[in-house]
């Protein structure tokens, strides 16, 4: 079970990424793997092991950035946001 | 929260096993990537430990099963993801072209309601949404149903659902979508 919160340090830093996702989602499971695999610099939080109050809030910022809470989202730079496990938008996004 | 629920390799093997089993049974198939597909029934165990029923490793459940009842696996949404994208969302469950390879399997568009939405349709009860055995059955309805639905009937053994399409599969005889009918 990973940590609820958590910073990876990468080589990749000119971007600031949040991940927001699931601790039982394989989709999520994924798309940490490939900023790891691609040495991104991110902070992540796994919503579901929250409680009620920091998950709500967690939905609020979400929610600032797209229109559904769906998991895995990544939030870049607190500007834009990227909802689901695609490879290619991320890497195009973070110019991988 | 922060839990730490932990699943042996054994339950997981045994639920995997009763899904294989039964996805067959009913004309379903799991997604043929055995790690992957374990991954998401460990993620349906802890979910089931945490909330006392199967929610969808892939959404965030309430945690209050009447506003996840959409959401517990096998959900609402897995038939028509699976006629649109061929897996469910969480992609557990695939189409025939999917488990065969001539499918490429994607990222799925969330379709379940947005938060005010579920909302607002739990608050706003119709008929149907009564908990099963209290249905009132003073009322005739012929042509139509409350919900809206066109219902299907299975040509092959006369298997009737009411949803928006057939399922890819009967499944009771297995026959495909294209033997079902639009009964009303």
């Amino acid at each position: 079970m990973p940590e609820v919160r958590g910073h990876i340090e990468g080589k990749h830093s000119d971007c600031q990424v949040l991940l927001y996702a699931l601790s039982t989602c394989i989709w999520c499971r994924k798309t940490r793997q490939l900023l790891e695999d691609e040495d991104v610099t991110f902070d992540y939080v796994y919503v579901d092991r929250l409680d009620a109050e920091e998950r709500k809030a967690c939905r609020q910022q979400i929610r600032r950035f797209s229109d559904r809470t769906s998991f895995p989202t990544m939030i870049f730079d607190d500007t834009d946001c990227i909802t689901g496990y695609k490879p290619d938008a991320i890497k195009e996004r973070l110019a991988l | 929260m922060s839990d730490e629920i932990s699943i042996s390799p054994e339950a997981v093997d045994q639920l995997y096993q009763r899904l294989d089993r039964e996805a067959k049974a009913g004309g379903y198939n799991l997604n043929p990537d055995v790690a992957f597909t374990k991954g998401l029934v460990e993620g349906l165990l802890i979910n089931e430990a945490r909330y006392g029923y199967g929610s969808c490793p892939c959404r965030l459940a309430d945690g209050e099963r009447k506003l996840d009842l959409d959401i517990i696996c096998p959900c609402d949404y897995r038939d028509p993801d699976l006629v649109d994208w061929g897996a469910c969302y969480c992609a557990l469950y695939v189409s025939d072209e999917m488990r065969d390879g001539r499918q490429l399997l994607q990222a799925i568009p969330e379709r379940r309601p947005p938060e005010e939405a579920r909302e607002a349709g739990v608050s706003a009860a119709k008929p149907t949404a009564t908990a099963v055995g209290e249905a009132a059955h003073d009322e005739e309805l012929v042509g139509f149903t409350w919900s809206g639905l066109p219902v299907w009937r299975c040509k092959v053994c006369g298997y009737l659902c009411a949803r928006r399409r057939p399922p890819l599969k009967c499944p009771v005889c297995k026959a495909d979508q294209d033997r079902f009918e639009r009964l009303m």
